[in-house]
């Protein structure tokens, strides 16, 4: 054939492994959402998880997920806000507030509170202050400290569990939300000035309990109250009295939360509606304002545990493990493509790796690993046929974690002899055996002090080297032979900087290391004499992948705004094509892409091509090809084979992009002549939640 | 929109009511002030926003107040008349009604009227009207009688039209109404007799009264339950002769007629009326508010207590009495907003700078109601207003635009539309242009000669316009008959009502083929219009039909050219278009036209019976075109739907079918018609068991595609 036009032909798992469901903890690829915290200064969002998780995803930089703190199953976080500038702190069921390290990505500290668990978690308008309510009704504040959190003192001690918490923005006052009547403190004296109970009819039937699961204190001393029984209530704080009630779920309001004018407010629903209030004045032209329902959104199946209100968006989150950031069109100035729905579900890293030579998939869970044996066939097709398996996909391994933590990160050896992998604590490396259909694993113990918690690990193309990338910010090098390991050297992080690398790549000499962090550039080591080789020039969005090209060396980093660059590692610069792309842009489709490139491959046989993937396509991008301009289709289906050559030549660029895989978790070439690819099917993930809140349809 | 709030109580202690109820409830010189007189001995002064009494004063045991307590707003003292010819007149600081000034007159008086800038008037039971201060320099005066023997007042209000005092009072007389206005000033009094219509035995119930500038508008509550209004010239044409008066009805039935409880009636404002009464005989009584310009009921409210039958308003008040005690209901009727209904408010421009825009632009954002983003909102306003200014510097092109169209020649109008039109993208766009047809509109109304229809074409061409927004533009080329117009109304407008589908398509059927091809050949821009249609049309003849009016392919390649010349043989209807392809074209807008089936029958039964045969022989040609081929499909860009043939035959048999089934000329049509469905259907049964067996093909198909867990594929990439 005139163009290149081989048949690889394609292996693909779909959502192999996650469905093996005999336990239910952590068979989901994401946990459920408990909260969501903005950071206004930062534009940054923090994300809890019910499995303990916290996220940090950064809006600026397209909704890209740049930091992560992995679970504990004993650590349900129940409340997350950010303090003092861009601190964030946790607290959950076990009863410990948290301070988060954002730059070496690990916990500072854990403070218990001493009042059983703690539900709720409140910043002072000032930042200073931090304010706890516990299971036993009390109410504590703690003073921030440069380095830490210090007790200060109780408030009166209420009857039950204070659920929801809101400082007035004065700072002189508080509102607590506990089981069926929210008090109001004064800050000074730690005293209750008022307690107002709430109603616990619901539809005219008395529940037991009114849970007030948030209030919010506004500026003008309104309390705005959301109850389970499906209520927004407005409370004037200072003579204790329900101004107004608006009716408006059947299930429980779960979530509440203000922007910061106080000109509109958002709450979520266990029907997994979110509704947008305005204050919007009672008629044109009047100073006399209201507060209107003005909008109900549906984007959850479950229950909206949590909102948030940035200036320009509503940010919810729940069970349903959907984070959805819908933006306010009213607010939006340029009609662009920031003013889209977003909808993450997917985690923004790498949780497969696969071992080409045995063709292995190694798939991480939050508890486990699986190790899978990809099938075979003997038959042959034509584009699109589905061929009948000699050989069906073998799980050969169910590799379960010891002790609470989550795991961090893992891989799997090239050569499929070696795995390893990583919790907040140990770090865990296997050797691997194959004796014709048996399979044994044997740890290798006494790990140094040093390898104790890894974000990053990686093997060398031919499995003798083991790359580490700890949380301290050294990337350590150890030398893998036989059933032993021998440590060569850790390249210690420059002075000053503590920021921990996420990202590994190594070229397949074995001679290049490149690693990156959340926000600095990347670093490229020699590995043959263990020195800084260069620092590509640093780019304002951080790196979502990247991978060393063989023979040329060129490493091809991806950012979270969609740029990919191609940059010369012998040559210390940008390659000419990388230039080129640069001069003339992205196709704008391209750069509209809503979610980031999370792995990168090369074909050994074709140098030109650069194979990477997002959640919804796959891309080989042919540099022998010219770029797309914004006029050309970007999406071209593969042309037709009938089509005469000229018409194919004409319309084709760069960027051969398919979809036919979507969600696509992992994507990577096997050999030459195969492709694996492990789709996550939506389906899959909602079946598994536990059912939504039933509601009557059409009399049903 | 009108609304009652919520009711308040003005005071606990029971006045003693009689069984007439009150004697009155008054303004007093303080506008939350009120007199309340009961029929008794006691006039007790309220403060209703504080709902409690500020003083109570009563007449001695024996005497009886006979008129309700009124202030004299130019002297700020109280007048009331006991034993219907003692008068009294105190202020505030007197404790004892029996110490302050006592004045016995030489008539009984019917009620004294004060209103706010004028001295009181003092209307006696004989008719006779006086002033306050000229009574009381001589009490015992002599007072004439005016009315006749057995006439008795009934109603009487006080008015001041131009700063003249006017009184108009009513009276009766064996079942008689009479109205007397008097214009105090002048001394002119003119009688009227009020004519009760039709139905005669009705007996009024209540009175109230409103007065714009020339006339008084006095309302009435008949006991048959309707409103009906009077007008009375405020400036009689002969004051010596006797008038009469009829009066219309205003409401129907707003109270049960056969109420045993009074009923009352009072204006509220120009358009609110506030009545009291059962609204049936059953039920219990009711304050409701109604719409006396769209006639609709606002609200009401429901007063089971019972009351009085008197009903009273002053500045925002209604007080009524309810059950034993007075009771005040604030009325409001604020200006509403659909936006501000919604959630959303229109931000009001200010009236200074801008006039207000007759059609909201509602892509460009009017503000949303958020107090912080005003400041940015005036500084996107201002941002416009420069952009505006750079492109004209004087006027806008807008303002330039629509004076234009007031004054100048259609030419010199169709120049500056498409000079406006080439500027386009302005934000106010989509308002310019409404505006602008409007503006047309209104002056091919008032100008017969003037019909802009080049530029109304090119307004309708920029999509912009809907029915809804100028209804007036399909009235008037249904006038013009100017079909040309019409279809391209049909292809853009979203939203045209059945009614006037219909209409298009009489004259659509009606219009003769001649004028037809007159109209379009020799208008220019008509001309530019249907020849590209054309063109269309003809390039493509030699291989397939447009449009689906073209007879057969195989016979008639040159028929076409033939059907223009010579007269459409009707009976050849089977396989050639029974109308010329113009009409056809036309018919086919029609087609594409939404419509609501319920609403567009009713409309189709007018269309006249050879008409309706036409368009049914144009239809099933259609539909044989249609089976033609497999896809059930017409050629053409556009063509008609078979959904939307088939819905159509439907609705024309269904509207006309007992017509259609007696004509002898539809019968074979018929017959055709019916012959064909049979066919169709026996071949749709054979279909269907095909179809059968294809679905379990399917269901096979489908269990070879579900990949499961793991697949191994090939995949070309390229």
């Amino acid at each position: 054939r005139s163009t290149s036009g081989a048949e690889p032909e394609s292996a693909r798992a779909r959502g192999a492994g996650a469905e093996r469901g005999e336990r239910r903890e952590g068979e989901c690829a994401a946990a459920g959402i408990r909260c969501v915290a903005y950071n206004n200064q930062s534009n940054r969002l923090a994300v809890s998880r019910t499995d303990g998780t916290v996220e940090v995803y950064n809006l600026s930089a397209n909704y890209f997920q740049e930091k992560f703190f992995p679970g504990h199953e004993s650590r349900a976080t129940e409340a997350l806000c950010w303090a003092e500038g861009q601190r964030l702190f946790s607290a959950g069921l076990n009863g410990e507030i948290m301070e988060y390290d954002l730059q070496a990505l690990n916990i500072k500290y854990a403070v218990d509170a001493f009042g059983g668990p703690i539900w709720s978690m409140a910043a002072s308008p000032s930042g200073s202050q931090l304010l706890v309510g516990c299971e036993d009704g009390s109410v504590k504040l703690f003073q921030i400290t440069p380095d830490k959190i210090q007790f200060e003192r109780n408030f009166d001690r209420q009857k039950s569990r204070i659920l929801s918490l809101s400082w007035h923005p004065s700072g002189t006052h508080i509102a607590a939300g506990s089981i069926d009547y929210i008090s109001v403190f004064d800050v000074k004296s730690g005293s209750a000035i008022h307690k107002m109970i709430v109603d616990r009819q619901h539809m005219g039937v008395s529940k037991r309990k009114c849970i007030v699961w948030g209030v919010a204190f506004l500026s003008d001393g309104t309390v705005i109250s959301v109850d389970s029984a499906g209520k927004v209530q407005f409370w004037d704080s200072a003579t204790g009295t329900l101004v107004k009630s608006h009716l408006i779920a059947n299930a429980d309001v779960q979530s509440i939360a203000v922007a910061e004018q106080e000109d509109s407010f958002v709450v979520g629903t266990a029907e997994g509606t979110v509704f947008h209030f305005q204050l919007v004045p009672v008629t044109s032209n009047s100073s006399e304002k209201q507060w209107v329902r003005t909008k109900p959104f549906q984007h959850h199946t479950h229950d909206v545990r949590t909102v948030a209100h940035s200036p320009t968006a509503l940010i919810s989150g729940g069970t349903d493990t959907h984070l959805v950031i819908r933006p306010l069109m009213e607010k939006v100035e340029v009609k662009n493509y920031d003013a889209a729905l977003r909808k993450i579900t997917f985690p923004h890293r790498r949780l497969i790796s696969c071992s080409k030579k045995r063709q292995l998939l190694l798939f991480q869970f939050a508890h486990h690993l699986e190790l899978w044996r990809l099938g075979s066939t003997v038959a042959t097709g034509k584009n699109g046929d589905t061929l009948p398996l000699s050989k069906n996909a073998d799980h050969l391994l169910h590799l379960k974690t010891k002790g609470p933590e989550n795991i961090i990160c893992s891989c799997i050896s090239p050569c499929g002899s070696w795995i390893a992998y990583s919790t907040v604590s140990r770090f865990f490396l296997y050797r691997l055996n194959y004796e014709h259909d048996n399979i044994s694993l044997k740890r290798v113990s006494k790990m140094p002090p040093f390898l104790r918690c890894a974000l990053q690990i990686l093997f060398s193309e031919d499995s003798t080297k083991l790359f580490v990338a700890s949380n301290q910010g050294a990337l350590h090098i150890v030398q893998l032979s036989g059933g032993s390991f021998k440590h060569l050297h850790a390249f210690q992080p420059q002075s000053g900087t503590v920021e921990a690398m996420c990202l590994l790549a190594v070229s397949s000499d074995g001679n290049w290391l490149a690693a990156s962090g959340t926000s600095a550039g990347v670093h490229v080591y020699n590995v043959k004499q263990l020195k800084l080789h260069c620092t590509v020039p640093a780019y304002n969005f951080p790196v979502t992948a990247m991978a060393i090209a063989p023979n040329t060396n060129n490493l091809v980093i991806a950012h979270s705004d969609q740029q990919v660059f191609e940059y010369s590692i012998p040559d210390k610069q940008y390659t000419d094509w990388s230039r080129t792309v640069q001069k003339q842009g992205f196709h704008h489709l391209w750069l509209q892409r809503d979610t980031p490139i999370t792995h990168i491959s090369f074909h050994p046989k074709r140098p030109m091509h650069i194979l990477l993937h997002d959640a919804y396509m796959f891309c080989i991008i042919d540099k022998s090809l010219p770029l797309p301009n914004d006029k050309t289709l970007l999406y071209n289906p593969f042309p037709p084979t009938n089509e005469s050559d000229v018409i194919r030549r004409r319309t084709a660029h760069a960027f051969k992009i398919s979809k036919i895989y979507k969600p696509l978790l992992f994507m990577d070439l096997l050999d030459e002549r195969t492709l694996v690819a492990v789709e996550r099917p939506l389906d899959d993930i909602i079946a598994q939640l536990p059912p939504p809140i039933k509601k009557k349809k059409f009399g049903t | 929109m009108a609304a009652l709030e919520e009711e308040f109580t003005l005071s606990s202690v029971v006045l003693s009511a009689g069984p007439e109820g009150l004697l009155g409830v008054e303004q007093s010189d303080k506008t939350d002030h009120f007199l309340v007189t009961d029929s008794g001995r006691t006039v007790i002064l309220y403060k209703v926003s504080d709902q409690k009494p500020l003083g109570s004063w009563s007449v001695k045991q024996g005497q009886v107040i006979t008129c309700p307590a009124v202030c004299n707003f130019q002297t700020r003292e109280y007048i009331v008349v006991h034993d219907n010819k003692v008068l009294r007149i105190w202020n505030n600081e007197d404790v004892n009604l029996d110490k302050v000034f006592k004045a016995t007159l030489s008539a009984e008086v019917y009620r004294i009227l004060s209103v706010q800038g004028t001295e009181p008037l003092v209307l006696f039971k004989e008719g006779a009207v006086r002033g306050l201060e000229a009574l009381l320099a001589d009490p015992q005066q002599k007072i004439e009688t005016v009315i006749s023997d057995e006439e008795v007042i009934k109603w009487t209000k006080f008015f001041i039209v131009f700063r003249h005092p006017v009184l108009i009072f009513i009276t009766e007389k064996h079942g008689n109404y009479f109205a007397y206005v008097q214009m105090f000033n002048s001394r002119i009094l003119t009688k009227y007799t009020l004519l009760l219509g039709q139905d005669e035995n009705s007996v009024i119930e209540s009175f109230t009264a409103s007065v714009d500038r020339k006339f008084i508008s006095l309302m009435s509550l008949s006991s048959d339950g309707c409103i009906y209004e009077t007008l009375i010239p405020i400036r009689p044409t002969d004051p010596e002769k006797n008038q009469t008066l009829v009066r219309s009805q205003l409401l129907k039935a707003v109270v049960s007629g056969n109420t045993r409880n009074g009923v009352a009636l009072t204006a509220l404002d120009q358009d609110h009326i506030a009545v009291l009464g059962s609204p049936q005989a059953a039920s219990k009584e009711c304050l409701s508010v109604w719409n006396i310009k769209f006639q609709t009921l606002q609200t009401s409210k429901e007063l089971p207590q019972g009351t009085s039958g008197q009903l009273w308003y002053y500045g925002e008040n209604l007080f009524m009495l309810h059950g034993k005690s007075l009771t005040v209901i604030p009325y409001k009727c604020e200006v509403s907003s659909l936006a501000g209904a919604l959630g959303k408010l229109k931000h009001g421009q200010d009236p200074g700078t801008h006039v207000m825009p007759r059609f909201v632009n509602w892509e460009t954002p009017q503000g949303c109601g958020l107090g912080f983003q005003n400041s940015e909102q005036s500084r996107r306003i201002l941002r416009r207003r420069k952009i505006e200014v750079s492109l004209q510097p004087e006027v806008p092109p807008s303002k330039q635009l629509l004076s234009t169209i007031m004054e100048d020649s259609e030419k010199h109008i169709e120049v500056e539309v498409r000079k406006f039109l080439a500027l386009k993208q302005t934000p106010d766009f989509h308002t310019v242009i409404g505006d602008t047809v409007t503006g047309l509109l209104e002056r091919c109304k008032a100008e017969p000669s003037f019909y802009p229809r080049n530029c109304l074409v090119q307004l309708i061409q920029t999509h912009v316009l809907s029915y809804s927004l100028c209804p007036d533009l399909m009235e008037i080329a249904l006038i013009k008959k100017d079909v040309q117009l019409l279809q391209l109304c049909l292809q853009q407008f979203p939203d045209i009502p059945e009614s006037v589908t219909c209409a298009c398509l009489k004259i659509f059927l009606s219009i003769g083929d001649d004028s037809l091809q007159e109209t379009d050949v020799s208008m220019e821009s008509v001309f530019d219009y249907s020849n590209s249609v054309h063109d269309e049309k003809m390039e493509e003849q030699t291989e397939i039909l447009q449009n689906g009016f073209n007879p057969e392919e195989d016979k008639c390649s040159n028929c076409d050219q033939e059907l223009n010349k010579k007269p459409q043989d009707e009976t050849k209807e089977s396989t050639s278009c029974p109308v010329v392809p113009k009409r056809a074209a036309l018919l086919n807008a029609i087609l594409h036209s939404a419509y609501s089936e319920t609403f567009l029958l009713p409309h189709l039964k007018d269309i006249p019976a050879q008409h309706i045969t036409l368009f049914l022989k144009y239809l099933y040609f259609l539909y044989l075109k249609c089976s033609e081929n497999a896809t059930m499909t017409l050629p053409g860009i556009h063509p008609p739907t078979l959904n939307q043939i088939m819905d159509w035959i439907c609705l024309l048999l269904d509207a006309n079918f007992t017509v259609v089934v007696m004509m002898p000329e539809a019968k074979r049509l018929l017959i055709n018609l019916y012959k064909l469905v049979k066919s169709q259907i026996s071949v749709y049964s054979e279909l269907n068991k095909i179809e059968v067996s294809f679905r379990e093909l399917q269901k096979l198909n489908q269990e070879k595609n579900n990949r499961g867990l793991y697949s191994i594929e090939v995949l070309e990439l390229f």
